[in-house]
């Protein structure tokens, strides 16, 4: 047999033995769509580490769900839209929960996994609408939404000014995306219910250079500054909000731009950055305990094991808890630990995670209670602020959770889910 | 002076210095393409590389040691807790030097007289070969870089200029950036050296005859290969101070790789094979744009325009003037 044939055999037995692997420990499928390349990979990395190390954690100290092992493929979008749509495509098959980490490839998605019967959580990303579980069924996005959160900025801004922000301008600096136009909408309702002035200021992928949009503020001098932003476009804009003294404490990120990769080159100009958030900082929680004890101390940390503790890790421990918790409830529906991908929709459906569960988890004060329900798969809609300390190089929680204006949100939320249906043509459920 | 005035030379001022930071990575493309005739694809990929690699032993982090503990179980990240910063970019200049070597011994050297699109695609490669080495051996963390070039607005000049608005109107004094005045002093420094290293040096003429006709050079004894060197290492270090300037700027990461994206226009502008029209394209892309985004955006309330009106810029230079303002004119005989 030559060389040749023989590679062509051993890569194939290989290949065929992987395979096998793969289907014979495929328990609980889990596939996760991550960018640990290419320019938004530091954001990426952190956030990934977390789910990995989560799932490691409940194989090595819990057996896995109910005594049934996670399995939980990498695909590598690097945050282009197409790739996550082939990543789904190559791992939906038996996959309880995609989790696409990104706005853009959520909207794709919603359509699709829709129609394969495939569960989707966006946390806190993706469409705002998707709260609305009478349309979307197999959409997820609690605990919160963009436009929670674009809201809680302004409740946080009137909190600040007594009241009253008639006149004052607000700035809205975003990701040229899907994502970043997601909280204009909410803004602009806002802005007739309280009478600011908003400021639209678009920025191109990737953000590297912002200084026509930094002069721009200069010159207007609006009030606050509201931040969209993923990537290097978070560094960029508040280095360049340091470099023309803008006043930090009048610049709040949503919660995808305020994790310690966004301040940190911008060093002591960025104190007093604020950002929003649905998880705490710090590495000292019980989850944390557990992951050193079962994962880092044996020397299978994800990584390298630095982000242990960062925003980003933790959101992703946070993410990755949600999702095991719906297995649980779903094994505990259906009596069964051997559930299906219907199955586990039902569970993320009547996820419960109040107070005392989330101690039980290892999250007590970790993050604020959240249940999702027949008709509200968006959560509570909670967040805090946090504030960014640059000379102790830490985030710091400055409000309680609090939440966003309910009025405005829910009625947007009904508009634009109710159109989607009728696009659609999706029969309202939950009656 | 009336404000809107004021507001419009800082816009003048500040769209020319962002064109310096552009310039400074269209240079290294016009170096080696005017030595080799290859448009070099991988020149944002090896500003980040330098950087990276200046970062890297500014901290004395361990090479691969990420690979290095996964496979053999150790925790190994640093060798030391600092360096300063002028060995470090000695360090990183001798770095750039040994991968321009390698990259002749390893791709150029075997692409000799190939087609132009052939060599074209090698630096393709190439940019994701070096963009997954640098993965590899330093990570994807965003890195603080700090060599002491000071950012940030200048005081100085807000100071100096509150006062020249007309009394009683709102203004706040002009703004610049103090990092984009170093790059701007940096690249006549550089421009400068290389003019003088092309024009008056045995080398720089030498490089200048590979330019015009490899076969030609090689047959009056000039060692191909030995120039290809030179001029890759040369550009590694334009590519290692541009991506000290853009990492000063917003970190160092891996979509910093993305601001050869931004020389393109420059080099469609200024020609491909003219230094000095990669500073001029450089002005004119950074003028050009920010007074679009700023007053062509303002007045149709639309942004992020910015980005696609260096292109469009580029493309109205091509119809007029395929060659650039200063690239050699394309003659062919017949």
């Amino acid at each position: 047999m030559g060389l040749k044939k023989m590679m062509v055999g051993f890569l194939g037995s290989v290949i065929a033995i992987g395979g096998f692997l793969e289907v014979a420990t495929a328990d609980l499928k889990f596939p996760m769509l991550v960018y640990r390349t290419g320019a938004y990979a530091p954001n990426g990395i952190p956030n990934a580490d977390g789910f990995v190390d989560y799932y490691k954690m409940i194989n090595a100290r819990d057996g896995g769900i109910g005594g049934e092992k996670i399995v939980f493929p990498e695909c590598e979008t690097g945050y282009k839209t197409q790739v996550g749509v082939e990543c789904y495509e190559k791992h939906k098959e038996n996959a309880m929960v995609f989790q696409p980490m990104s706005t853009g490839i959520t909207y794709q998605l919603i359509p699709k996994a829709s129609a394969d019967g495939v569960t989707v959580y966006s946390t806190g990303y993706g469409r705002t609408s998707a709260k609305n579980g009478k349309v979307f069924k197999w959409i997820f996005n609690a605990p919160a939404t963009y436009w929670d959160g674009a809201s809680i900025a302004v409740r946080h801004i009137l909190k600040q000014n007594m009241g009253n922000i008639k006149g004052k301008k607000i700035a809205l600096v975003y990701h040229n995306s899907a994502y970043g136009k997601e909280p204009i909408r909410t803004l602009q309702v806002l802005a007739k219910k309280h009478g600011y002035k908003l400021m639209l200021l678009p920025v191109d992928h990737p953000g590297q250079e912002q200084k026509a949009t930094w002069l721009k503020i200069r010159k207007q001098r609006p009030n606050y500054v509201l931040m969209w932003g993923w990537g290097v476009m978070n560094q960029v804009a508040i280095k360049q909000a340091s470099s023309i003294k803008f006043p930090m404490e009048n610049f709040i990120g949503i919660w995808w731009s305020g994790s310690e990769n966004d301040v940190m080159p911008a060093g002591a100009g960025a104190h007093g950055y604020k950002a929003l958030t649905f998880n705490a900082p710090g590495d000292d929680y019980q989850v944390h305990k557990d992951i050193k004890k079962y994962v880092h101390d044996k020397g299978q940390a994800s990584g390298d094991g630095s982000h242990f503790g960062t925003v980003l890790y933790n959101r992703g421990l946070f993410q990755a808890m949600v999702q095991v918790e719906a297995a649980r409830v779903a094994q505990k529906i259906h009596g069964t630990s051997k559930i299906t991908p219907a199955m586990y929709r039902d569970g993320m459906e009547n996820v419960d995670l109040n107070a005392k569960r989330m101690e039980e988890l290892g999250f007590k004060d970790f993050a604020p209670p959240f249940k999702n329900t027949c008709e509200n798969h968006g959560g509570s809609g909670l967040a805090a602020v946090q504030q960014w300390d640059a000379k102790a190089k830490k985030w710091n929680m400055i409000t309680e959770y609090m939440y966003g204006d309910a009025a405005v949100v829910n009625k947007l939320i009904a508009e634009d889910s109710t159109k989607y249906a009728k696009e659609q043509k999706i029969a309202m459920r939950c009656n | 002076m009336s404000v809107e005035l004021l507001n419009f030379i800082e816009t003048v001022i500040n769209g020319l210095m962002s064109g310096i930071m552009y310039s400074l990575v269209a240079l290294g493309f016009v170096l080696i393409f005017k030595a080799s005739g290859v448009f070099n694809f991988a020149q944002g990929v090896f500003a980040l590389f330098a950087a990276l690699t200046l970062v890297g032993f500014q901290t004395g982090q361990v090479p691969f040691s990420h690979l290095i503990n996964e496979l053999f179980g150790t925790n190994f990240h640093n060798w030391y807790p600092s360096l300063h910063s002028f060995f470090a970019i000695i360090l990183t200049i001798i770095t750039m030097i040994v991968l321009a070597w390698l990259i002749e011994k390893l791709v150029l050297k075997h692409l000799v007289n190939q087609e132009p699109i052939i060599l074209f695609m090698a630096t393709i490669g190439l940019a994701f070969v070096l963009e997954g080495v640098g993965d590899l051996m330093w990570g994807s963390d965003v890195k603080v870089l700090d060599v002491g070039i000071p950012s940030g607005g200048s005081e100085w000049l807000e100071k100096t200029t509150i006062g020249w608005a007309s009394e009683g109107s709102e203004y706040y004094g002009m703004y610049i950036d103090v990092l984009n005045v170093w790059a701007t002093i940096i690249a006549v420094i550089l421009v400068t050296a290389l003019a003088l290293f092309s024009q008056y040096t045995k080398t720089g003429r030498a490089l200048r005859a590979v330019a015009d006709d490899h076969q030609a050079a090689l047959s009056v004894g000039i060692s191909l290969r030995s120039i290809w060197v030179l001029v890759w290492a040369i550009s590694g270090f334009i590519a290692m101070v541009a991506g000290i300037m853009w990492g000063t700027e917003s970190g160092v990461q891996f979509s910093l790789s993305l601001i050869a994206l931004k020389a393109l226009p420059v080099l469609i502008l200024g020609g491909f094979t003219s230094i000095p029209g990669a500073i001029i394209g450089g002005l004119l892309i950074g003028l050009g744009e920010k007074l679009a985004e700023i007053y062509i955006g303002g007045l149709l309330d639309i942004g992020a325009i910015e980005n696609w009106f260096a292109y469009f810029m580029a493309l109205v230079f091509l119809l007029f003037r395929p060659q650039g303002l200063f690239g050699d004119k394309i003659i062919e005989r017949v």
